[in-house]
């Protein structure tokens, strides 16, 4: 950035650039070699495309869902559809083709886009939210242990708490949520859905709905055809022959008819979500319901539904906040990325993804032995600058030391957990963890050298019943989180 | 290599106002640090003319609902040739911020960095101390006397 006037003034500020993704700057990192954003990003998010593409780690269910309605609306339109095209009117492909490709459409936008994930804090940032945070607690002793980090705001005259995230270090904003999946804080959080491959907030909500909502239609659309045509054959040449000469009718109606409960179940849901402008988070917790209390009611809600309605699904696109694609300053401070299991994790994919599974294994153990032997439950903060003090379990003393054998009952029956469970410590898991695990987020670099380790140490155990421990876990988390 | 007559000193963040609900809002009040370096009017004006902008941006109202419309017919592939309502402005915005920067913060010893950066959670301002090196000749006096 030049200044051109004052030029006999003090400063020049050349060195400063507010412009991130400035081409200029390559040329001078062009010696290493030069990093996009997304390849630095501290969740836990595929890319593809080069940064165009953004989802969630576990995709499997994703290529399922693509599968079902591929080879559904293929079989539709190949044994179906000329039948119906002869014999009724050829509209009916042409407006099943079209839902079809809406459908589609609609299911790769809310895939593949940004779901409003919140960049985490600079570090000054962060420091600036800690100095806040203890001068509003102010100073205590050791022994001393102040309240949960949170900020009550008022907005439109309803007290809303914000949290503090420990995983990104910043005060969440109201209706935010930290996906423990993805291990981002998305903005207007409203669930992480499997079937899509990514979390659901704010930038794809009506992607999602749409599609859920087309989908619903066209589940309608194939099974009311579908049924139109056997009738038809079957008035002509009998019932069972009628099955024999198309016998794809008779899948695509199962799928259909097990589809329909569902999805029109859920498009019901998000329709009733979207009137009342709330999310599913806020839904199942009940932020609004005036069980809670009587003056109980939602403040982002317009009053009226059309305007709900409107603003959900027409309102302005917010842009990205990540800027997948930028380049790397090479002097811009980075995030403090301490989740970097898959980063700092060995190379190979089977070792990695053996790294969370067992973290995450670890940790919903951890947490479940420590919610049954600790009555506290709420959050134990560290007071910085003292060094991390835990409660009840033996402090960090070098980074590999953090489970002492003080541990109770860990798990060590199982070979090579162990270790696992020494980094555990030390990787963020804020979703189920962060009651007592994180005095992890204040050890910085020193932790690296102990993810290192783990990635040459081989675990001894079966990947196969790890995966359905790690379901298990991951129910059991998904629950507690929800609490 | 870089001329550095100017250290950075600190940095202040001016936080989101959430009180009318989720739409981006900073907060006006005057942080302390800045006492001594900008005129309490200048920096409340820079923010409120911020937050008019991010209004504009997030605004529902006829040109919105067009646009959502038009966009949800053609499947969302408009964009790919269209820019969004809110892309504008935000090009508006970082314009107006280097604008700011270059009149006001920079002579002052500050430097005001997009929220778009910082996630849109923060305004970052960056007060810079002159160190009155040896390159500057009129670096440590003017600096003094621009401060105030």
């Amino acid at each position: 950035m030049h200044l051109g006037i004052d030029e006999p003034r003090e400063c020049q500020y050349n060195q400063i650039c507010t412009h991130n993704s400035s081409p200029m700057e390559t040329p001078h990192s062009k010696k290493r070699k030069v990093k996009r954003k997304w390849q630095i990003f501290p969740g836990r998010n595929k890319f593809y495309c080069n940064g165009r593409i953004m989802m969630a780690k576990q995709t499997g269910v994703f290529y399922l869902t693509i599968v079902l309605i591929l080879v559904t609306s293929g079989l539709f339109f190949a044994f179906d559809c000329p039948f119906l095209a002869s014999n009724l009117t050829p509209a009916i492909p042409a407006i099943g083709g079209v839902l079809f490709l809406f459908v589609i459409g609609m299911l790769l936008r809310a895939s593949f886009s940004d779901p409003g994930v919140l960049p985490r804090a600079t570090p000054e940032e962060a420091a600036d939210v800690e100095r806040q945070i203890d001068a509003a607690n102010g100073a205590g002793g050791p022994g001393y242990r102040p309240p949960p980090r949170t900020r009550e705001v008022v907005i439109n005259g309803q007290t809303v708490k914000l949290k503090y995230c420990f995983t990104c270090k910043i005060f969440r904003p109201p209706r935010a949520s930290h996906c423990s999946l993805c291990d981002n804080c998305v903005e207007r959080f409203d669930h992480h859905c499997p079937w899509v491959g990514n979390c659901v907030g704010k930038r794809n909500y009506r992607f999602f709905y749409l599609f859920i909502l087309s989908l619903s239609f066209l589940t309608i659309f194939i099974f009311a055809f579908v049924i139109t045509h056997v009738i038809l054959r079957s008035n002509r040449t009998g019932f069972l022959s009628a099955l024999k000469d198309s016998p794809a009718s008779v899948l695509e109606v199962v799928v259909c008819f097990f589809s329909v409960w569902s999805i029109v179940g859920l498009s019901g849901f998000h329709t009733y979500l979207i009137s009342s402008n709330q999310t599913t988070n806020e839904d199942i917790k009940g932020s609004w319901s005036t069980k809670r209390g009587k003056d109980n009611y939602n403040p982002y809600s317009y009053g009226n539904i059309l305007t709900n309605c409107c603003a959900a699904l027409c309102g302005p696109l917010p842009p990205s906040l990540i800027d997948r694609r930028g380049f790397v300053q090479p002097d811009t401070p980075q995030p403090a990325a301490q989740s970097n299991g898959t980063n700092t994790c060995p190379t190979t994919q089977l070792q990695s993804h053996m790294c969370h599974q067992d973290q995450c294994i670890q940790s919903t153990k951890f947490v479940l032995q420590a919610a049954v032997t600790t009555p506290l439950l709420h959050a134990q903060p560290i007071l910085l600058g003292g060094g991390p003090v835990l409660q009840p379990k033996p402090s960090v003393g070098g980074p590999c030391s953090a489970l002492g054998p003080g541990q109770p009952s860990l798990p060590s029956s199982i070979p090579g957990l162990s270790c696992g469970g020494e980094v555990l410590a030390l990787h963020d898991s804020e979703n189920h963890c962060h009651h007592h695990l994180h005095h992890q987020h204040f050890i910085s670099p020193e932790e690296t050298p102990c993810t290192a380790h783990l990635g040459h140490h081989m675990p001894l155990y079966d990947p196969a019943s790890q995966d359905s421990l790690h379901e298990d876990s991951v129910r059991g988390l998904v629950k507690l989180s929800s609490v | 290599r870089r001329p550095h007559s100017a250290s950075l000193a600190n940095k202040v963040f001016i936080q989101r106002d959430y009180s009318e609900g989720t739409v981006c809002k900073f907060q006006t009040k005057f942080p302390s640090e800045l006492d001594s370096r900008i005129e309490k009017t200048l920096f409340e004006d820079t923010v409120k003319t911020l937050n008019n902008y991010y209004a504009e941006a997030e605004k529902i109202g006829g040109h919105s609902y067009l646009e959502g419309c038009l966009a949800c017919i053609t499947a969302y592939l408009i964009f790919l040739c269209m820019e969004t309502r809110y892309e504008k402005v935000l090009k508006k915005i970082s314009r107006y911020i280097q604008e700011q920067n270059e009149k006001i913060y920079a002579p002052r010893g500050l430097l005001i960095t997009d929220p778009i950066e910082r996630g849109m959670r923060v305004i970052e301002i960056s007060i810079y101390e002159d160190r009155g090196s040896s390159g500057s000749s009129s670096g440590s006096s003017t600096t003094s006397s621009s401060g105030r």
